[in-house]
């Protein structure tokens, strides 16, 4: 698949199109599909063509250009934006205008990105569908029925529909593969501290980072490369570790050793499973080897994330107090009561349930049972993950046991939606690096995708076996929607 | 039946650091309410905390300063509660690995007062109640703060009043902290309970938050042993609960209870990483600790012979003994100089702030070459005094008072003829003294000493009177 960033970079770079032409397409797309994919919740259309302008101008100066100026992309509404709403999808947020910028968007917006808006998002990123967004759910571009997973629902949407070229999600328990999954496009979710933190708005911290939702391999490569790296704003970064990822990008794969823990296919659904099983088949093909192994830690994964998430939730989400921004109740006797009722209000079902269970797990008297527990599994977790790859380079895995969920299901039965998580969220738990890319379609045509994970600060091994197997299957499963922008 | 108090103390102290514990932000105490702030420190959405090494630095120097051991491995902890002027809703600090700790300050009487512990936290902001409505300022939220623990060691409140003293000499000297408890650089939450007198067991403590006087401390504690013996006596039980002080009326009255007690919900925050501090590191933070109040007295007593008092007056304040010593550094006389502080310069000083402060007009260099010309015998004591008096007035030199002639003392001549003279003007006294009325001597004496404006030298004029009537 040709990556669609240097497409279009290179249609700017001779002058085959504006750059304000560019964003102007893709605004009219959001125009004419975000009524269907819900995929936006703040269009910025006004400083998307003046940046497309300032892009404009510099090639008109005959100055060279990065390979992502001028390339219309979407933030997930978690990642702050200076003087641009950024609400989490959340009424208790609703009309915050941020007064800094993360350093992502720092990043990205002094190599020239121009943006679109901001992207809808399950409350807080707790969520599968998106659908606990306070702006109702965005739709899956394959088939708007079905929602487009989550919780970067938006972005994925947005890219997977072509209303952005690429987008930048956060992934805690699988928020960035399983949306891509979901939408037929890739995710990359960084290892832990690859990428910085700072200004994206904390669900939870020891598991949280943000990452690139692409429609190619090369694309998440090339973003990748640009916004990893040390930030000394957020204390848990590492930055990447070793030369970009497009480096070796496209080398040989004779050799590599791709693990299959037997544990992630179990309860898979069978047409999730034959498209691993021919994923591991095209693999042999291009002279990897596959290893089988188990991995037995893997049962604690969903009490372990949900557990520890929580808990970390229920004291990042204690600000919310209505005292100095965001949503505010509008009668109070006191600050006690203020601060009550603005919550209560302000929140959602989801983000509730799960600071009443965080707070519940930390609790006097329950904290060693319950947090205590986790953290000590948490580790054997890690260690499991440690040795298994001393036998290989990579796991390949399937994303999620199944396809995207018709509207409403997610959310009428939570617990049942929890457990989806199953293969996403070992990745988080160790702070390992994922990329979900498609592998195939279910026989009602919606997209279904495959994880590969590597060992920390491995981003250039998976993504290396994740390109030389889009680029053996090509558009058979990277199969564009029929939304949005086509150039 | 007779009562023993049983206290031991928290104490905050907010270290003087540049920049707050998370961020960049100025610590200067004041300013324009909010001015002070970014959006780390008032916990806006998506920030992360950074912690400043420095604080690092000045809560392992409180620790060596107080006999602790320090961690080499620690780590950040979040406690939740939620009020307004905590805009995270958690404060950053360390539970279960602090700093430092097992530490003792030792008071005057030799006794011991363990240390639990030390470790860091971010302060809080402050709550303003104006015309009926509640505004918050945040300037003093993330201010860094070592919260010191003691073990409950403190059996009076003459104790506990040196113990606190004892803690702000120390972080003065080792330049950590200002310790102002009316500015609250320096809070005090005071844990005390009674028990029977011989006891070893610990009664039910009551805790009297936020304590920012030592008068109050000792008042409070007092009203609050009497409170609890009176209790005793009568036949009820002392409750755990949290109390505050109000010195207007010098009573304690109940915050909260022990079922209302905050469950904090401790847990490692994720978004800072292990503190890690080297056995080489600690040592280079041990050389920068300087010779601490007791110990200066200590040595004061042994190498000048300064009483004891004297010497624990001197080595106080960090600035007085700075000035003291290098004042004596050289001189025949270190207790000379000391007399003159104690003496004529502490007059100048009425109080502990002025004491603090040490704002004097004239510079160590300067007090130090008037005791030499002492040394040398130039100048006598009771010129010398005057003459202090008036540098100290107008921040000049010696020179300024004391002509070279002043200071080339007197010829045999010119005293000869002014005893001469003494004898003559006053024949009572000679006729007295001849009576057997030794003083009457003393009087010539002063009559030389008048004459030649205290230029003269008092026993070499006393041989010469008695060598003329005798």
């Amino acid at each position: 698949m040709e990556s669609k960033i240097r497409h279009y970079s290179n249609m700017l770079k001779n002058r085959e199109i504006t750059c304000q032409e560019l964003t102007e397409k893709y605004l009219a797309g959001i125009d004419t599909s975000n009524k269907d994919l819900n995929a936006y919740v703040t269009v910025t259309a006004e400083a998307a063509i003046e940046a497309a302008k300032k892009v404009d101008e510099k090639l008109s100066r005959g100055e060279e250009i990065s390979q992502l100026e001028g390339i219309p992309m979407t933030l997930k509404d978690n990642i702050s934006t200076k003087g641009i709403e950024t609400t989490c999808c959340s009424k208790i947020l609703e009309g915050y205008k941020p007064i800094y910028n993360a350093t992502v968007w720092e990043t990205l917006q002094a190599q020239g990105a121009v943006l679109l808006g901001k992207t809808n998002m399950d409350e807080f990123a707790m969520g599968s569908s998106s659908e606990t967004s306070y702006y109702g759910g965005a739709s899956n571009p394959h088939n708007i029925n079905h929602v487009a997973g989550g919780s970067s629902g938006g972005v994925a949407s947005a890219v997977g529909g072509n209303i952005a070229v690429y987008g930048l999600g956060s992934d805690t328990g699988g928020s960035i593969r399983q949306p891509a999954s979901f939408c037929g496009i890739v995710g990359l979710k960084p290892t832990y501290g690859a990428v910085s933190r700072f200004g994206l708005i904390a669900y939870a911290s020891s598991f949280d980072q943000i990452g690139p939702i692409t429609t190619t391999v090369e694309d998440s490569a090339i973003v990748y490369d640009a916004i990893s790296g040390y930030d000394k704003m957020d204390s848990t970064s590492q930055g990447r570790k070793g030369a970009p990822t497009m480096d070796t990008l496209k080398n040989d794969i004779k050799g590599m050793k791709i693990g299959i823990a037997r544990e992630y296919l179990e309860g898979v659904r069978d047409d999730v499973r034959v498209c691993i099983e021919k994923a591991c088949e095209v693999y042999k093909s291009l002279g990897a080897e596959i290893v089988y192994f188990n991995l037995p830690a893997l049962k604690y994964a969903l009490p372990v994330y949900y557990i520890l998430a929580c808990a970390e939730a229920s004291s990042n989400l204690g600000r919310y107090d209505g005292i100095r921004y965001g949503y505010r109740t509008d009668a109070y006797k006191d600050v006690n009561e203020m601060i009550c009722k603005t919550r209560s209000e302000g929140f959602g079902d989801e983000v509730k349930r799960r600071i009443m269970l965080g707070t519940y797990v930390l609790s006097a008297g329950y904290y060693d049972a319950y947090y205590k527990k986790a953290q000590n599994l948490r580790g054997s977790i890690v260690n499991a993950f440690k040795n298994a790859f001393k036998s290989c380079d990579v796991i390949l895995a399937p994303t999620v046991p199944m396809t995207a969920f018709e509207k409403g299901n997610a959310i009428s039965d939570p617990i049942e939606t929890y457990l989806t998580d199953i293969c996403t969220v070992p990745v988080n738990i160790a702070g390992l690096p994922g990329v979900s890319i498609p592998c195939g379609f279910s026989e009602n045509g919606l997209p279904i995708g495959m994880q590969l994970i590597g060992n920390t600060f491995c981003e250039s091994t998976i993504l290396n076996a994740a390109w030389q197997y889009e680029n053996a299957v090509g558009s058979e499963v990277f199969k564009a929607s029929e939304y949005g922008v086509k150039l | 039946m007779k009562y023993e108090m049983v206290a031991g103390f928290e104490t905050h102290i907010e270290l003087a650091t540049n920049t707050k514990i998370f961020c960049s932000c100025t610590t200067q105490f004041g300013g324009d309410p909010n001015t002070h702030c970014c959006p780390i420190c008032i916990g806006l959405p998506g920030t992360l905390p950074k912690l400043n090494k420095q604080v690092i630095k000045y809560a392992i120097m409180a620790g060596l300063a107080t006999n602790c051991e320090i961690a080499n491995i620690s780590k950040m902890d979040r406690k939740n509660y939620c009020y307004p002027d905590l805009p995270k809703a958690y404060q950053i600090s360390q539970y279960d690995k602090p700093l430092c700790e097992h530490g003792y300050v030792q008071l005057s009487s030799g006794k011991k007062i363990r240390l639990t512990r030390i470790h860091i936290e971010e302060d809080a902001g402050k709550l303003i109640h104006k015309r009926g409505d509640t505004y918050v300022d945040y300037n003093r939220g993330g201010v860094p703060l070592i919260e010191i623990v003691s073990e409950p060691d403190i059996r009076s409140v003459e104790e506990a009043k040196e113990y606190v003293e004892k803690l702000q000499q120390i972080m003065r000297f080792i330049g950590i902290s200002d310790c102002k408890m009316q500015e609250g650089s320096m809070r005090c939450d005071v844990n005390i309970s009674v028990r029977p007198e011989g006891s070893d067991k610990l009664g039910t403590r009551t805790e009297i938050k936020n304590m920012n006087s030592i008068t109050f401390i000792g008042r409070a504690m007092e009203y609050e042993f009497q409170r609890q013996v009176d209790l005793i006596e009568s036949g009820g039980q002392v409750e755990q609960q949290t109390l505050r002080y109000d010195d207007v009326s010098n009573t304690t009255s109940s915050m909260r209870g022990k079922e209302d007690a905050n469950d904090y919900r401790y847990f490692r925050d994720p978004d800072l990483v292990t503190i890690s501090v080297t056995d080489e590191e600690i040592d280079e933070l041990r050389k920068q600790i300087p010779e601490l109040p007791f110990q200066k007295a200590e040595r004061y007593v042994k190498e000048f012979g300064m009483n004891e008092k004297d010497a624990q007056n001197i080595s106080k304040y960090r600035r007085i003994a700075e000035f003291f010593e290098e004042a004596s550094d050289g001189v025949k006389t270190p207790k000379t100089v000391s007399n003159f502080i104690i003496g004529q310069i502490f007059r100048r000083l009425e109080t502990e702030d002025d004491k603090e402060k040490f704002d004097i007009a004239i510079t160590a260099q300067q007090l130090k070459e008037l005791v030499k010309l002492i040394d040398e015998g130039k100048v006598k004591n009771n010129l010398a005094k005057s003459t202090l008096e008036k540098m100290l007035d107008t921040g000049k030199s010696v020179t300024e008072f004391i002509s070279e002639s002043d200071m080339a003392g007197m010829d045999e001549g010119t005293l000869a003829e002014l005893c001469k003279k003494a004898v003559e003007a006053n024949p009572k006294a000679v006729a007295d003294y001849k009576a057997g009325k030794v003083k009457a001597l003393k009087s010539m004496v002063g009559f030389v000493m008048k004459e030649s404006r205290g230029k003269a030298d008092a026993s070499a004029a006393e041989a010469k009177i008695l060598e003329i009537i005798s």
